[in-house]
């Protein structure tokens, strides 16, 4: 299964502070192992939310919303796809991550919906 | 300790750290005592201790290290007591000092594990094997399914693949099969009955051979996370790529390829806004990768370029047949077989219009091979239709679906020889 795993940082609205040089190289060395286990399909960092929009529906009516987002307590900062066997699988990889801070979100992907 | 409260939740953990973790553990102590069945009841022992002791003690922080230090306690026991194994002893002490001295050195260790993987997957793999068991065995000690799962997946008998994997492991001893990563000229023909299992792992998942269900996706995902992870222990293998590129844009289309009732859906026909675009992209990824190591394709390398062409095309109307034609030659020249000549008949005929796929058909339909294969009489019978000689047609669709196991298959067969019969009498 597929599933979706969301870094989420708090007040990411603010210059996020970058990540120390090692804390970048713990970042790739689990990232390096997750790959080499063909768990991760894809990912990606998120620029901060300041430089993000939100489109909001109303009826017929969208309004453009600019960033930063500040009500959000917790923005979306990150994101991984992997392929897993099971939700336990992918919460067992997370907990390896090398991580002091921050929550991690994992959701299933429903796929072959047609099936 | 990590904070794990119910014991159902730690039997969860174990569960899912045993499927992360087993083909390494397994990987590892193979290649200590060499062979894989010993190697997987030891690592089996491992999995019972962490059942015994991780619901009260909790799940340690690295629960894979852990349960390679308990299985490789147990080998050092199992040698003493079979004591005819000395020199395996002297190795297996030298090997834990030097695991013991390098602890800090992940990218050494990495290595060593990388190359017990692929070991291990050479061993599981090994020609000696007949296909079934290449695939069973491939899948417990690879995959880390267990034999009810194998079976379930194949439509058999538990006993009979559990049979399969014991016999398997029989032979590989008798043969005196060693551990190891295969160089030299060896080398690519070991590498081709890999690639072979795991293509053939796909498409039982990819079109069920038999049975109601046409897609049984998990074998899809498992040979294709086995394809993933063999693309990164040998980077250098072109035809590796290759595989995970035909496996990858395949695998773009499961959703596409059903359709509402289960019925499955032509790759002409289906709506390409359904194909899953991260898969494509990730195979056109992997068939630059294959590219880029330079050199002829390989037959895999061949069939992803031709799965490219369609992946790569907006619509149907914009498949370029031509090149897919030109890309048949080539396979036909470097693997000839019956059945890429059918698939080349039916380029052909998209290229060149029905009256030339159909010659290249008929020069088949003598052919011994092909006359079980249903999909014969429903290319010839699609190449008929649309030339409007639709009695002809409906009789070959007839034929085929008398000739596929699969029931879902044989409907849509009925059916387009039922679209001929209306056609019949409009005519």
């Amino acid at each position: 299964m597929r599933v979706l795993v969301l870094a989420k940082e708090e007040q990411q609205t603010r210059a996020a502070t970058p990540p120390t040089p090692e804390a970048m190289a713990e970042h790739q060395r689990f990232n390096g192992e997750l790959v080499k286990a063909g768990v991760v399909v894809g990912a990606g960092r998120l620029s901060p939310s300041a430089q993000g929009k939100r489109v909001q529906f109303e009826g017929k009516k969208r309004t453009v919303i600019d960033g930063p987002f500040a009500e959000s307590k917790e923005l979306v900062a990150g994101y991984w796809l992997w392929e897993v066997r099971s939700i336990d699988e992918a919460l067992e990889w997370l907990k390896r991550a090398p991580y002091d801070g921050g929550t991690f979100e994992v959701r299933q992907v429903s796929q072959y919906e047609g099936a | 300790m990590r904070q794990t409260s119910l014991p159902s939740d730690t039997h969860r953990a174990i569960e899912a750290i045993w499927r992360i973790e087993s083909a390494r553990l397994i990987a590892g102590l193979a290649r200590l005592v060499g062979d894989i069945g010993t190697a997987e009841e030891l690592a089996q022992d491992a999995l019972v201790a962490a059942l015994e002791q991780w619901p009260t003690s909790g799940v340690p922080e690295r629960p894979g290290p852990w349960l390679m230090a308990t299985a490789k306690h147990r080998a050092i026991d199992l040698i003493r007591r079979r004591k005819t194994l000395e020199r395996k002893y002297e190795e297996l002490g030298r090997d834990i000092e030097r695991d013991h001295d390098r602890r800090d050195v992940d990218a050494a260790i990495d290595e060593e594990v990388g190359d017990d993987l692929l070991g291990l997957i050479f061993m599981a793999c090994h020609p000696v094997l007949s296909k079934d068991a290449r695939i069973a065995l491939t899948l417990r000690v690879l995959g880390g399914l267990t034999t009810e799962e194998i079976a379930r997946a194949f439509l058999v008998p538990v006993s009979s693949i559990a049979q399969r994997i014991v016999r398997a492991k029989r032979t590989l001893a008798e043969a005196h099969v060693r551990f190891e990563v295969p160089g030299g000229p060896e080398r690519a023909a070991r590498l081709a009955s890999v690639l072979e299992v795991i293509y053939l792992i796909f498409n039982e998942g990819y079109s069920a051979t038999a049975g109601e269900d046409w897609i049984r996706p998990a074998l899809c995902e498992e040979a294709l996370r086995l394809g993933r992870i063999l693309a990164e222990l040998a980077p250098g293998e072109s035809e590796v790529h290759g595989l995970v590129a035909l496996m990858e844009i395949q695998a773009s289309r499961l959703s596409a390829r059903v359709g509402p009732s289960g019925e499955p859906v032509l790759l002409l026909e289906q709506d390409r806004a359904r194909w899953d675009r991260m898969l494509v992209g990730r195979g056109l990824a992997a068939l630059e990768r294959a590219e880029r190591l330079g050199g002829t394709m390989g037959p895999y390398a061949l069939q992803a370029a031709i799965a490219a062409c369609h992946g790569r095309a907006a619509t149907a109307a914009d498949t370029d047949w031509g090149r897919i034609v030109a890309l048949y030659d080539a396979l036909a020249q470097l693997a000839p077989s019956p059945v890429v000549e059918l698939n080349r008949a039916v380029a052909v005929g998209m290229a060149f219009g029905p009256e030339a796929g159909l010659d290249v058909v008929d020069a088949l339909v003598p052919e011994p091979s092909l006359k079980k294969y249903h999909l014969l009489p429903a290319v010839r019978g699609d190449l008929l239709k649309k030339l409007g000689r639709s009695k002809e047609a409906r009789a070959e669709f007839e034929h085929a679906a008398t000739l596929t196991d699969n029931a879902r298959e044989r409907e849509l067969l009925q059916r387009r020889a039922a679209e001929c019969a209306l056609e019949g009498i409009a005519q």
